[in-house]
């Protein structure tokens, strides 16, 4: 009997992965050539997530535009907000107050402990871990309540405002943050209990999805997928953003670019972020918590309607609402570190109260152009391992 | 020698009841006395087969967008659906009877929707979680299907954007109702 | 950021004609290519000046009535000194750019989101097709004359 290979003349086969699959973390389509169990290359087709949040954004003002920024990862709201923010900032040549930038950067790092929290749960589930799943998805329900006592919603809080923080933290929060901080170095000790040691968890993970740094930069690969493999960069320590440079804290690196580095490398910036809130919380000033040049924010309510009402203010209420503020003209570039990698914002502005030009350069999806290089020589069960790995969230790969 | 005969009864062939036909008797003390005794439970087999069906809803995973991060919330510890009985996600549509579209649905994923929810087998229900599935939500844009029921009929929408678990817990609760209030052949 | 005006300067000797424009706004320094001197400036730049990351790679519509109507704009980094540097390059509707992939393995899917949003064609690219939207889909929708809501909307 004549093999495959003989009647066909190929010694690859194709494999469709997705869009619709439990291990693709949302709507993300890979097709696979196989050779036997093995993959020989790997080609992601994405855009099934596709919203056109750039366009969407030149029709809108600047303030309109940030519940759309919210949903591109919707694992970690306040970090996409936080850019946008200090993009239009940069733009308008704005000084934040202090005990604004301190709210911000706590809420940031909570962002990244609750996107760390949700990318282990999901990454040991799909390598078969089920228990961690449930354990890190009870210390995000933490984060969510915290999050949601500042902002009022679970998700998409849209808590940062250009200028400033929408309002100021509200009373009980810094009590229920320390009792989490508190916690939180026990609970990330029993997910090591449970993986880090685990001989499964290790064979899964050791060697496979090896980026070389030199791979990694040319691919634009950032956050902990460069850091995984060796090179120590940070935009919070390389290009200080909002007061990092008065934070003291580490950039966990990894040695082989492999699967089980990323994964150690992840841990570790979790207890890093904690550091960081701790410090913050310490230092946490009092005083204003919007900018209050520019006219970026309403006026006081009762400047605007009772008794002493002032005609200025109403018409400053009046044109903000139905027009917006006016950055000058020129353009700008503002990364952060968000979560996933460097997130950045490039906002071109024409005078108009709308931006003219809103690019954003998405962490998840420079990170998933290194997927072929990743799973090249690896078995077809190791795609699981290797999209985990990634901390893909197909909002933030498709706008 | 006569042959005994056996009286031949004349059997009724049981029809079919309707859930209006049913009439709900309360059962006395007495009567409960009895059957701890080691009675018999009679029921329709409309009420058994929907009981069943109730309690046992296998979603589909269909995680689009942001509600989905809210479905794995519900599915996991702190609301914990299996409480309800729906907590069996399959990635396999094939096993599935409920389809929670939970996020944006483009109008590249459209078609993949349609194939998976024809993939499904009967009974099927479908469940349109935040805004974006009921209605295309804050994207009114050209890559943004406005609702999930331009392609699939939908039997329970939700607000929200996204929703919290608990409007999630309880469409699955009305779902559950529905179930129950439905002539079970009439979905087979 | 220290030291920044010493190797722009550079840059600037180095490259020579090919600069037709410079721009400096909140500390970022933009220069306009001549889109003739692709990809050999770029490779000037990432070679003799240590430009090793492209960070971004984006289209730009200024409007049909504009001359050059698209821009490529190019965020380039240098990880070691820090350095950061923007570049554009202008063109027309049915010209082309070189493509930066042999320069930047990176620069592959940006190349393709920007013929995707902008038809603009990257002449060189390996698979030059559609990055997000379906290969049969109208238009390229970030265009300025492109409708939001697209041409067959439906409420």
């Amino acid at each position: 009997m004549k093999t495959v290979v003989e009647q066909t003349g190929r010694r690859t086969y194709t494999l469709n992965m997705g869009p619709q699959h439990p291990s693709t973390h949302g709507v993300l389509r890979v097709i696979l050539d196989l050779e036997g169990e093995t993959i020989v290359d790997a080609k992601p087709v994405i855009g099934y997530l596709h919203r056109g949040t750039e366009k969407l954004a030149e029709a809108k003002t600047y303030q309109q535009v940030s519940p759309l920024i919210d949903r591109l990862d919707y694992l970690a709201c306040p970090a996409y907000n936080f850019a946008y923010c200090l993009a239009v900032e940069k733009l308008l040549g704005v000084e934040v107050p202090p005990r604004a930038r301190y709210i911000r950067v706590i809420m940031a790092e909570l962002a990244r402990i609750a996107s760390h929290l949700i990318w282990l749960g999901s990454h040991a589930m799909d390598i078969g871990a089920v228990t961690v799943f449930l354990y890190t998805f009870r210390e995000r329900e933490i984060t969510y309540e915290l999050l949601e006592m500042a902002a009022g919603v679970r998700m998409h809080q849209s808590y940062f405002v250009v200028g400033g923080v929408r309002w100021d933290l509200p009373e009980g929060f810094i009590p229920k943050l320390k009792n989490f901080l508190d916690i939180l170095p026990s609970k990330i000790q029993e997910y090591e209990n449970l993986l880090t040691k685990n001989k499964i968890w290790k064979l899964r993970t050791v060697g496979v999805g090896v980026l070389s740094k030199e791979d990694a930069i040319a691919l634009g690969a950032t956050g902990p997928m460069l850091r995984g493999s060796g090179v120590e960069w940070d935009i919070r320590k390389a290009y200080p953003y909002s007061g990092y440079e008065e934070f003291e804290f580490d950039i966990p690196t990894g040695e082989h670019g492999d699967t089980y580095d990323r994964y150690l490398v992840r841990m570790e910036e979790m207890r890093q972020s904690r550091r960081i809130i701790l410090q913050a919380l310490e230092r946490l000033p009092d005083g204003p918590i919007q900018a209050m040049e520019g006219k970026l924010y309403f006026p006081d309510p009762d400047k605007v309607r009772g008794e002493h009402r002032d005609m200025a203010a109403l018409i400053h209420q009046f044109k903000l609402v139905s027009e917006g503020f006016h950055p000058p003209k020129g353009e700008v570039y503002q990364a952060i570190e968000a979560p996933k990698g460097e997130l950045g914002f490039y906002v071109v502005s024409d005078g108009g109260p709308k931006p003219f030009r809103l690019r954003i350069r998405l962490p998840s999806l420079m990170n998933l152009q290194t997927l072929p290089v990743l799973s090249k020589g690896h078995k077809i069960a190791d795609m699981a391992a290797i999209i985990g790995t990634l901390d893909i969230v197909l909002g933030d790969v498709d706008k | 020698m006569g042959v005994k005969k056996t009286p031949v009864k004349e059997i009724e062939i049981p029809r079919l009841v309707t859930p209006e036909e049913v009439v709900e008797e309360e059962v006395t003390p007495e009567e409960l006395e009895v059957l701890e005794k080691g009675g018999v439970l009679i029921t329709t087999l409309n009420k058994a087969v929907n009981w069943a069906r109730k309690w046992s809803i296998w979603p589909v995973t269909f995680g689009l967008a942001c509600c989905a991060i809210e479905m794995m919330a519900t599915a996991a510890s702190h609301y914990d659906m299996a409480r309800f009985g729906a907590e069996v996600f399959r990635p396999s549509p094939r096993q599935a009877d409920l389809m929670i579209v939970a996020g944006t649905l483009t109008k590249k994923m459209a078609p993949i929707l349609k194939r998976v929810y024809d993939q499904m087998p009967e009974p099927k229900w479908v469940i349109a979680m935040g805004a974006c599935a009921v209605g295309g939500g804050i994207y009114k844009s050209y890559a943004v299907v406005q609702g999930v029921d331009k392609i699939v009929p939908v039997d329970f929408y939700i607000p929200g954007c996204p929703p919290r678990p608990e409007a999630l817990l309880q469409a699955i609760l009305m779902l559950q109702k529905k179930i129950e209030q439905e002539p079970f052949d009439n979905k087979i | 950021m220290v030291a920044m005006a010493d190797w722009l300067d550079e840059v600037k000797s180095r490259l020579g004609e090919a600069v037709l424009d410079e721009a400096e706004f909140r500390g970022e320094n933009t220069l306009v290519l001549d889109r003739g001197s692709l990809p050999h400036s770029l490779e000037v730049l990432k070679e003799e000046f240590g430009f090793n990351s492209l960070v971004d790679l984006c289209g730009l519509d200024m409007g049909e009535d504009q001359d050059p109507r698209f821009y490529v704009v190019y965020h380039l980094r240098n990880l070691d000194t820090k350095a950061q540097l923007r570049v554009k390059v202008g063109l027309n509707e049915g010209e082309k750019v070189p493509s930066a992939c042999e320069v930047w393995a990176g620069a592959n899917w940006m190349e393709r989101e920007a013929y995707d949003m902008f038809g603009i064609e990257f002449e060189g690219h390996p698979d030059l097709t559609r990055l997000y939207l379906a290969d049969d889909f109208p238009g390229h929708p970030l265009r300025k004359d492109y409708p939001t809501e697209g041409y067959d909307f439906e409420e």
